[in-house]
């Protein structure tokens, strides 16, 4: 039964103490009641008033911390099922599999070398997947080399023996042991109580599935994930959904409130494309961990970009840093150009002037985060505040006196020009996409 | 206790819409549950991929694209071998050599191509337009005239445009009307409204509601068309159960992360698959956001999408 914010807000202590993070207990009782937060949070709750609300407002879906340090990544959590509703939470992170008889050394080194910054967000794969094969020994040897590596563990077996010896060499980082099912769940949930670590479910079809998660939780331990992969393409987007959306409904099923990994290694093996395509889908659709053969730039330009465009909050707009980012081999003589700090204005205006091939400087002021007129009309994107930058952080820098303004702010060239003395300001076209044409002609034109 | 699981089938479906004609026609949309849904209940009509093809021929193509087209040297010839490229369900004609920023052909010498693909291909065609507004209007509207008894998508008809366009397309030469908005809810439903009231019937509407690469502003895509299928499947907006068609290859292929060169990047790697990774990941998303038909152009993201398809199917 989903409780009011009122009802939760009568238990509580009304004392706004702000110990829970909130700022008044009305706040903190709306919030419980939407499943942001969990209702022990408030430290000052009787243990009476806990017990009738902590199983009536638990969010339908548990947020799962694994790792440590750098390598912790928190998993689940969601409360939508569509980002447009409110936002997702927790992004999907992406563990490149290795098994025992590959050069598991190598293997992670190759899939190390995506790690860049996008938008003041590392890239990389966060995750590695260890198969067991059989062999024990060559499993524990495995698990070895990529202990200690920054990423965290997912280990993939069955064998409780196998499995007691790889967490003896790596529980300390926190991994995950995906090795639960019908026929094994009950020495690998003690396993995981003793070493203290997050259990993988898997089952051979969803209802098998269901039964033993139901059944590890009748065990006492929820600190669970699910692996949705099944046995083919359809099977494993068919259950990987519909687990999310049982425990996302209006009456949740708590059972399938977990965060799940998909297998892309089992179900398109060595199809790179397919990969890539299987990836994208199951970052749009409630994968939590994506398992794939490697890591490399082919996969990871599109999909960490897809992951960061997807995960951002539709609250909050993606910002770039205000600063001067040279194009083209621009030095201090080259032409400056402007536009606002919107992460999306950023990227088409800076892809447009790449392509024109013209040295150039682009110029980003802080503008809250929004686009040109926006920012206009929201007086963050002003005359004052452009002068104001171009004077304290750009005219020490940059030789050029010429400066190109967006067209879609042409009522700025005068104010402008009134405020920084010695610059010639340029409208520019109203589109980013004529951008290139427009520079070409100035170049050909021996205007800048 | 197995799981018991709710179907989400909804009461209403998107409208199905028949592309081409002959044995080799198509149908778009006609579902009634979300994309790939299946297991609430039968997709009857799979989505489909196009193969795109540009007037302007294979200059500037990546080369893994010029190889599949190697020894043609006609339009009627590229036409021909894309129809024939594995996974295609139709060809796409771009009439990208009118635009007067670029070669400005007249509208006659496009018409001479237009005529030369459809008399050469039996698939079912789309033909796009430059993307000038005011070259597109008389463009697109003879297109609509030479491809007459094709049962084309016309692409597109925006809301500058709409009225030679649709009327040409809609109503004087029964083709079906791409409608092109630009990634927004409200804009594509009053545009499919303005074309439905200059008499075109629904199920001869197709809209495009924009698209872009993933990782530029991808997130307005996504949210835009699971609100489209929200609103069309379970509040029942018949103005916006027209089923989407989303053109991925130009978006895909003219950003960074495919453009830029190895010599340039050299730890990007080969160019080439970062361009097939740009496009088959936005295709992928499209279609799991609700696209009935993507427009690719390299081999190896035809075969790779269209198995997916199968796959989920």
């Amino acid at each position: 039964m989903a409780l009011k914010g009122l009802d939760i807000f009568k238990l509580t202590p009304k004392t706004n103490c702000k110990e829970c993070g909130s700022p008044t207990c009305m706040a903190f009782s709306m919030k419980v009641a939407q499943g942001a937060v969990d209702i022990s949070k408030c430290p000052h709750m009787s243990e009476e008033a806990m017990a009738t609300l902590s199983e009536a407002t638990a969010p339908p879906m548990k947020t799962i911390k694994v790792g440590t340090g750098d390598a912790e990544y928190t998993l689940g959590g969601e409360t939508v099922l569509a980002r447009h509703e409110k936002t997702f939470v927790s992004k999907p992170r992406f563990a490149v599999r290795v098994t025992p008889d590959m050069d598991v050394d190598a293997a992670l080194a190759e899939a190390n070398k995506v790690d860049y910054d996008r938008i003041g967000e590392r890239m990389h794969a966060e995750m590695v997947y260890v198969e067991c094969n059989g062999d024990a020994a060559a499993f524990v040897e495995a698990v070895k080399k990529v202990t200690g590596k920054g990423k965290t563990i997912v280990l993939a077996c069955k064998d409780a023996d196998a499995a007691k010896a790889a967490l003896d060499v790596c529980k300390a980082e926190k991994p995950i042991l995906n090795g639960a099912d019908a026929s094994n769940y009950e020495k690998m949930v003690e396993l995981a109580k003793e070493a203290g670590v997050v259990l993988g479910v898997s089952g051979a079809d969803i209802n098998e599935l269901y039964d033993t998660a139901a059944a590890i939780e009748k065990l006492g331990y929820k600190d669970l994930v699910l692996d949705t992969t099944g046995a083919t393409i359809k099977e494993t987007f068919a259950t990987t959904v519909q687990v999310r959306r049982a425990c996302l409904a209006k009456e949740p099923d708590r059972t399938f409130g977990y965060p799940s990994i998909v297998n892309l290694s089992k179900i398109a093996p060595n199809d790179e494309a397919m990969q890539i395509s299987l990836a994208s889908v199951f970052v749009l659709k409630y994968g939590s961990i994506i398992v794939m053969d490697t890591m490399n730039y082919a996969r990871g330009l599109a999909l960490f970009g897809l992951r960061q465009n997807v995960y951002t909050d539709p609250q909050k707009p993606m910002k770039v840093e205000p600063g001067i980012y040279p194009l083209n081999g621009g030095d201090e003589n080259s032409v400056v150009l402007t536009t606002v700090d919107f992460a999306l204005t950023y990227f088409v205006v800076s892809g447009e002037l790449e392509r024109s091939g013209v040295p150039c400087n682009l110029v980003i002021s802080d503008a809250g985060g929004l686009s040109v007129l926006t920012a206009w009309a929201a007086g963050k994107l002003s005359s004052t505040s452009v002068s104001k930058f171009i004077k304290e952080e750009v005219e020490p820098k940059v030789k050029s006196r010429k400066l190109i303004i967006p067209g879609k702010v042409a009522v700025l060239k005068g104010d402008i020009e009134a405020k920084l003395e010695g610059w010639q300001v340029i409208v520019a076209p109203n589109e980013a996409v004529q951008l290139v044409k427009f520079l070409k002609d100035l170049q050909a034109s021996g205007e800048i | 206790m197995p799981f018991n699981g709710k179907s989400g089938k909804f009461n209403a479906s998107i409208n199905a819409v028949e592309v081409g004609c002959g044995e080799k026609a198509i149908k778009l949309g006609g579902e009634n549950v979300l994309p790939f849904y299946t297991f609430d209940a039968p997709i009857e009509n799979s989505p489909k991929v196009g193969v795109m093809i540009s007037d302007l021929g294979l200059e500037n193509e990546p080369a893994g694209v010029k190889a599949y087209y190697e020894g043609c040297t006609t339009m009627a010839d590229i036409a021909k071998k894309a129809a024939a490229m594995p996974g295609a369900d139709f060809v796409c004609l771009k009439l990208e050599s009118a635009d007067p920023n670029g070669q400005d052909k007249s509208v006659e010498d496009c018409m001479a191509v237009v005529k030369e693909v459809v008399d050469a291909i039996d698939v079912p065609l789309v033909i796009a337009g430059c993307k000038n507004v005011a070259k597109d209007a008389d463009l697109l509207t003879k297109a609509s005239e030479v491809a007459q008894g094709k049962n084309a998508i016309i692409l597109s008809a925006k809301e500058e445009d709409y009225k030679g366009i649709g009327a040409a397309a809609g109503l004087a030469y029964n083709q079906k009307v791409g409608a092109e908005s630009a990634v927004d809810i409200n804009l594509a439903k009053q545009l499919n409204v303005l074309i439905s009231q200059l008499g075109v019937a629904p199920s001869n509407i197709v809209m495009n509601v924009g698209t872009a690469a993933v990782g530029y502003g991808f997130e307005y895509v996504v949210s835009t068309m699971d609100r489209i299928k929200a609103a069309a499947l379970s509040q029942d907006d018949k103005q916006l159960q027209m089923p989407i068609i989303t053109p991925v290859a130009d978006e895909a292929w003219n950003v960074k992360e495919a453009m830029a060169s190895e010599e340039d990047m050299p730890e990007w790697g080969d160019q080439e698959a970062r361009g097939v990774g740009m496009e088959v990941s936005t295709a992928a998303s499209v279609l799991a956001s609700g696209s009935n038909a993507v427009i690719l152009k390299h081999p190896t993201s035809v075969a790779t999408i269209s198995k997916m398809i199968k796959e989920l199917m």
